[in-house]
């Protein structure tokens, strides 16, 4: 016995709601993010990604007070991410009570940004997330919500995230992000083996032997799901008890 | 006066173990400081810390706080968590800095190169998410919380101790290394009880209620006399 691979709900943050949209686009609403968050901690959620998607800067300050309010309730480790573009922001994140501050689009424009935080915070606290899309000999990184193609190989990019001192990779299939087909096991697998810091497997879930799947065969460390969570498909104590049954080892 | 201290020594976030605590004891005077006399003397003091330990010692050390940490570790209930622990010790590899010297030990980095377990499977590093905690001593702390109870861990750097009987708990990845310690006044861990939910607010619970004095007497004049307070 050991380590536990981590199940990790995802809340979608808009104007202080929980949405979710498929294929980054078309949201609905998916309720209020303290609420929630409080659900899933006493369902046995092992950490809470909160994802800020509001788009406009005015109603940035609005996760700061969600996240205050959320780390005087819930014990487990938060992280949150969107808009993240300077070592402030990371700041002010921690500050309001997280754990961990994802970083995206920001990492690529400016490298520099993943150094400088993870010298002031430590690797621990700061993860980078990347968007794939399959291309032709591997996967491709996007930015912008996937809007945006860089070029770049998502491999290479991961080992470069390492080097710079990302403590870990948060890592989407935007080919299967709200399809329910499952993980894309062939991207979470090339990263998870490709470097040492933990890879959290994302986008596609749709049923409990997806998450199996994303450990056993894409080698994760940890899986993020959200919207077989918030519509009550599964509780998490539910894909726990299937995870275990399959010989993976959970915190139950 | 303070009920409990807690050290900031300006390394990230302490509103999460702040937050705990007033969860815990709700009427308690809690306050986050940098201010070495109150930290002397307040009743109990929590020293959190995550980042690298040479800046987390510098850092200390710019504030005036080492010698307030020294005196709390030898005279009030202390709790160290995760870098809290870690520079208790004599020394860490990180940087190669000396630390407090409290605990007998060494602070060192998990390997990274590829260690795999019999299904292939990698220790990544850091060593992040719930591990297993194994009380290796009774104690007040662990109180309703069951031997290999999982706590939320985050560290590349782990604890070697040189005096086994100082170990409280021991924790597998994919070696046993020392997760928590315990001497006279002093218990200090190397996961976060803060972000660990029911088992760890059960554990800050028993911190916050824990009287190490009223058996120890004895104890507690030994331990001043092996470390003298330095001004």
């Amino acid at each position: 016995m050991g380590l536990a691979k981590r199940i990790i709900p995802c809340l979608d943050v808009t104007n202080g709601r929980v949405v979710k949209g498929i294929n980054f686009v078309g949201l609905r609403d998916a309720g209020d993010p303290v609420e929630i968050s409080r659900r899933y901690g006493d369902q046995g959620a092992d950490e809470l990604t909160f994802l800020d998607i509001t788009a406009s800067s005015d109603n940035r300050d609005l996760i700061l007070r969600i996240i205050e309010e959320v780390a005087a309730q819930v014990f487990i480790p938060l992280t949150v991410g969107g808009g993240v573009r300077k070592v402030e922001d990371v700041r002010r994140l921690l500050n309001a009570g997280a754990d961990k501050v994802s970083i995206n689009t920001s990492a690529v424009q400016n490298p520099r940004l993943v150094a400088d935080a993870a010298d002031r915070y430590g690797s621990q606290c700061i993860v980078v997330a990347i968007d794939a899309k399959r291309v032709e000999n591997g996967w491709e990184v996007f930015t912008h919500g996937g809007r945006q193609a860089t070029g770049m190989d998502t491999v290479e990019w991961a080992k470069k995230l390492q080097s710079l001192g990302a403590g870990e990779i948060l890592l989407t299939s935007m080919d299967k992000d709200g399809t329910r087909n499952g993980f894309d096991l062939a991207l979470t697998r090339a990263v998870s083996d490709a470097v040492d810091v933990p890879v959290i497997a994302s986008g596609g879930v749709g049923n409990l032997h997806h998450l199996v799947e994303g450990i056993v065969e894409g080698h994760a460390d940890a899986v993020l799901a959200a919207s077989i969570f918030h519509y009550g498909d599964y509780s998490i104590l539910q894909a726990k008890g299937y995870m275990a049954e399959h010989g993976i080892e959970v915190r139950l | 006066m303070t009920d409990i201290a807690i050290v900031d020594y300006g390394m990230g976030n302490l509103r999460s173990v702040s937050k705990a605590l007033e969860h815990v004891a709700p009427t308690a005077s809690i306050v986050i400081t940098d201010d070495p006399e109150v930290v002397r003397k307040a009743g109990r003091v929590v020293v959190p810390g995550q980042g690298a330990m040479p800046d987390c010692l510098r850092e200390l050390d710019k504030r005036g706080l080492r010698s307030a940490v020294r005196y709390a570790a030898m005279s009030k209930p202390f709790l160290g968590i995760c870098i809290g622990l870690q520079m208790l010790c004599d020394s860490s590899e990180e940087g190669n800095v000396e630390g407090l010297g409290i605990v007998t030990g060494t602070v060192r980095r998990f390997p990274s190169t590829s260690v795999a377990d019999s299904s292939g499977l990698r220790f990544k590093v850091p060593h992040m998410g719930w591990n297993q905690v194994h009380q290796a001593i009774e104690h007040p702390l662990w109180k309703d919380i069951p031997s290999d109870a999982r706590f939320y861990f985050v560290h590349s750097y782990y604890v070697e101790t040189a005096n086994p009987e100082s170990t409280a708990a021991t924790t597998n990845y994919p070696f046993s290394f020392t997760s928590a310690v315990a001497k006279d006044n002093i218990f200090a861990v190397q996961f976060h009880p803060e972000k660990s939910h029911d088992a760890g607010l059960t554990l800050l619970n028993n911190f916050v209620r824990w009287e190490p004095f009223q058996f120890q007497e004895g104890i507690v004049k030994s331990t001043r006399d092996l470390f003298p307070i330095q001004t």
